[in-house]
């Protein structure tokens, strides 16, 4: 085993499968064994960490307040502020929820955990104004992200965000509501092309009465049940909604969309056909199991191979995570992390439609990448925002509520602000070891590999602290 | 020092020049060939779901009054446009541009089964898809990417903001987003900037750090070029103090300029007024109809006006009937405006909304929106329209 060889290797697997590793691990981890060392990743992601913010009883008497009032025709003047004052604290909590899930990431210790949950958010897209049921959905991905994926795909079925977003309060029996059901095959588990609109229709009337009730828990409502006979791919029966999920998963097509999405998430944005059938293939005999696919692919020699190494454009979310872990950033007012994910293109929790960020090169435009490339010198060295993110359109009512908002937002005399954020840089140049070169240091921060522009651009020795800076800003640097 | 340098207290320098590979050939090197006749479509987006029926006003129908009892805007301060439609008393700086023959009003454009959601219907009206197909392109974006005559150079679509909204990005190319030339022209002539790009072409024939360096090259070649071809032109127009007049003030220096750009993007948020309405909208209305006028205006003094159009469009309409707290709720079809000044058909385009047939309280679109941009892709921008749509959608008459 070549150790050089091996530093690499690991650093690539920290990169894919979790979010970065500091040196210190990485010079470690780097003596043992390759599979050694994906069973201790796979082991240290056993820990789970559900993230607590919204208070599960609070939420439910807010969601029994805002039931009551909406049933009721004529409101009051207080009942009216009550239900904007709900709508403002609930705007509030989701923004907070937002950066809970961005920490999370960022302080980990279970990176293969959190990066499976950020890999099934953008799967199992699904935006909620509540943000008790977005944080129940994003502990349902968390808890079954490296779980059976079957346990998964029925606990988001379940969930009330998903439930409201895919619109299954409306399927009733005789009033079916195909949403959810087409959704399911076309993006969650088939792929399109894999099912007939028939197979949708049939099976949305096996979802009719899985809904939530007033206070948020997944409730089946029999007397709203189509309890008719269903013909679902071929097979014919009385079949309800666990039945319909059961089927699908018979058909290998799910483990090949599943194990396709994974490897263009994890390896490349274009997949090898052959490995692809080697992934899905172990994960359909696994009976889905996911955590035994990743090791499936961790594990594998084309993992590692050229040309799926430093290939891969980071997503907003992975570039500022990465960033803020590998400088151990604090953020002093967390809410600009908000602001650069609008502008990045990745707002978490609020993806463009169900079928969740598109990925890859759509990531990329002049905009995009030129603020890419200049957020490590904001965030590392305290400078100036002189841009606005867009407002997100679900965020209408609030601007619409506060004029003076609207006038601020579209005028260009704006106060100055910075990113207001503290990098570590004691902490993080402890983790180096004495006299690294800033060329080693450029070796350890870039995956791409380096040619000479870049090995003549580092080695005119600025110090550490610059040249991290410096390569950080790099285009190589949005590459893992 | 200066903060917004790229890598402040880095101290980097770079040496010599940039270096383009001769297959990257710098914009501003190209001729300045046959676009003398450059056509510009302007596309304004008024974001949040601008309620339509209080913009343009049914005054003439008695539904309107009934459903809207305490918003309702009364007959006497309607700007009447016909016996049946006329504008909110807000929108006074058009009437001018009205009467002048460079205004149309279409009615009750929506597609099939619309979505009630702000982002979804956005996402539809800004991809043109149906409503129940996901697409991730834009299709002004698939308009560049379909690589036309007109369309071939990197600044061809600007959005006047600070990042690029989904209708201006295609699979393999897309708009450029900036609120200020300068800014960006400074950006990308920053030392480190332009010394990632020096001496690399090792990289440009891989994938995606190949698309990464070929967007910088693109972002510094039309930074430049804005830059340069805008730099010198003054504006002798007065505009109002808004961010929105700002921003059509920059599309008019760039058009009046002669920047060959073909599309411009611009958008007023704001509009999802579900309480307390009336002083809200108007509030905008006015923002919008005298940035407006003062744009049309202003291209009309630089000749520019007839090879200009300008479409503006929200995600939806609201409800006919107005909700508890003086506002509106989301609904579904809802009125554009066409600006320019070669319109064929000036005014109201077509019939009124029908209040008396409604889908559950809702209007039914007489017009699908991908109408409204087939025409503009075929008769504007010279395109297919069927080749950026996906499917043909037939045209209509207002260019």
């Amino acid at each position: 085993m070549n150790a050089k060889d091996n530093f690499l290797k690991v650093k690539h697997l920290y990169n894919r499968a979790g979010f970065g590793i500091s040196y210190t691990d990485l010079q470690k981890l780097s003596k043992k064994n390759l599979e050694k060392v994906v069973d201790n990743m796979l082991k240290d992601s056993q820990k789970d960490d559900p993230i607590k913010l919204v208070n599960d009883f609070e939420s439910k008497r807010q969601l029994l307040v805002q039931a009551g009032l909406y049933a009721k025709k004529d409101l009051t003047d207080d009942e009216k502020k009550m239900r904007q004052q709900i709508v403002r604290e609930q705007n509030e909590v989701s923004r907070d929820l937002n950066i809970a899930f961005i920490n999370q990431m960022i302080n980990t210790d279970a990176p293969l955990r959190e990066k499976m949950t950020l890999f099934w958010h953008g799967h199992f897209a699904c935006r909620s104004n509540n943000p008790f049921f977005a944080q129940q959905l994003n502990n349902i991905q968390r808890d079954n992200a490296l779980g059976s994926f079957k346990t998964l795909l029925v606990e988001v079925s379940k969930s009330p965000a998903m439930l409201q977003y895919l619109n299954n309060q409306q399927n009733r029996k005789g009033k079916p509501n195909e949403n959810f059901a087409r959704e399911l095959m076309e993006l969650f588990t088939l792929g399109r092309g894999n099912y007939s609109e028939q197979d949708i229709k049939e099976s949305a009337r096996s979802f009719t009465g899985w809904m939530y009730d007033k206070d948020g828990s997944f409730i089946f409502r029999e007397n709203l049940h189509d309890t008719g006979t269903k013909t679902f791919f071929g097979k014919i029966g009385n079949f309800e909604g666990e039945n319909i999920i059961d089927i699908i998963l018979e058909k290998p097509e799910t483990s090949q969309f599943i194990a396709r999405k994974v490897y263009k998430f994890f390896v490349n944005d274009n997949p090898n056909e052959d490995h692809v059938k080697e992934l899905a293939t172990h994960f359909y005999n696994s009976k889905y199991d996911i955590a035994s696919m990743m090791k499936k692919m961790f594990t594998s020699d084309w993992f590692y191979s050229p040309e799926n190494v430093g290939t891969k454009i980071k997503s907003p979310a992975e570039f500022l995570v990465g960033l803020s872990r590998e400088f151990y950033v604090t953020y002093n007012k967390p809410q600009v992390l908000i602001q650069l994910q609008s502008s990045l293109g990745q707002y978490l929790f609020n993806p463009p439609n169900v079928a969740g960020w598109p990925g890859g090169q759509s990531w990329i435009d002049s905009s995009s990448l030129m603020l890419r490339m200049r957020i490590p010198s904001l965030v590392l060295n305290d400078g100036e925002i002189d841009f606005s993110g867009k407002a997100d359109p679900e965020d209408e009512a609030v601007i619409a509520l506060s004029r003076v908002a609207t006038t601020n937002a579209n005028a260009n005399t704006k106060p100055k602000s910075y990113v207001n954020a503290n990098a570590d840089w004691p902490k993080f140049l402890g983790t180096l070891p004495k006299g690294l070169t800033p060329l080693a240091l450029t070796e350890f921060l870039l995956q791409p590999k380096l040619n000479d522009k870049i090995t003549g651009m580092v080695s005119d020795n600025k110090g550490l602290r610059s040249t991290a800076v410096e390569i950080t800003s790099m285009p190589e640097y949005q590459l893992c | 020092m200066n903060r917004r340098n790229f890598l402040r207290n880095t101290g980097f320098v770079a040496a010599g020049s940039l270096f383009v590979p001769a297959f990257m050939k710098p914009l501003e090197a190209m001729a300045l060939d046959e676009l003398s006749l450059y056509k510009n479509l302007v596309v304004v987006q008024l974001s949040g779901g601008n309620d339509g029926l209080n913009t343009v006003i049914p005054f003439g129908n008695d539904i309107y009054y009934q459903k809207r009892k305490s918003i309702a805007i009364k007959p006497e301060e309607v700007i009447k446009l016909n016996d049946m439609q006329g504008l909110n008393p807000n929108m006074a700086a058009l009437q001018e541009i009205h009467d002048q023959g460079w205004m149309t009003i279409i009615n009750d454009v929506g597609y099939p089964n619309p979505d009630r959601s702000h982002f979804r219907s956005m996402d539809i009206w800004q991809t043109g898809s149906d409503s129940n197909q996901f697409l991730s392109t834009g299709w002004i974006g698939r308009y560049l990417d379909s690589n036309c005559q007109t369309c071939k150079f990197p600044y061809t679509a600007i959005e006047v903001d600070d990042s690029l909204s989904l209708a201006m990005k295609g699979q393999t190319k897309k708009g450029i987003a900036l609120k200020d030339p300068a800014a960006l022209f400074r950006n990308t002539n920053d030392p480190f900037f332009k010394a990632m790009l020096q001496n690399d072409r090792e990289h440009l024939d891989e994938d995606n750090l190949g698309y990464l360096y070929k967007t910088m090259i693109e972002t510094s070649s039309s930074a430049n070029y804005i830059q340069n071809t805008s730099k010198i032109y003054q504006s002798k127009s007065t505009y109002p103090n808004s961010g929105f007049a700002n921003q059509l003030k920059t599309v008019s220096k760039f058009i009046s300029s002669g920047l060959k750009t073909r599309v411009y993007y611009v958008s007023l948020s704001g509009f999802d007024t579900h309480v307390n309405q009336i002083g809200q909208q108007g509030n905008l209305l006015k923002q919008y109809s005298e940035g407006m006028a003062a744009f049309l205006k202003d291209l009309k003094t630089n000749n520019k006006l007839d090879d200009t159009l300008v479409i503006t469009f929200s995600e939806f309409g609201r409800r006919v009937e107005q909700n508890a707290s003086n506002g509106t709720d989301h609904g579904t079809a809802n009125n554009m405006f066409v600006f320019g000044g070669k319109l064929k058909k000036q005014g109201i385009f077509n019939a009124a909304p029908n209040l008396s047939d409604l889908d559950t309280g809702d209007l039914k679109y007489q017009l699908d929106f991908r109408q409204v941009y087939g025409t503009i892709l075929d008769k504007w921008l010279d395109v297919n329209n069927a080749d950026i749509l996906n499917k043909k959608f037939n045209t209509l008459d207002f260019i």
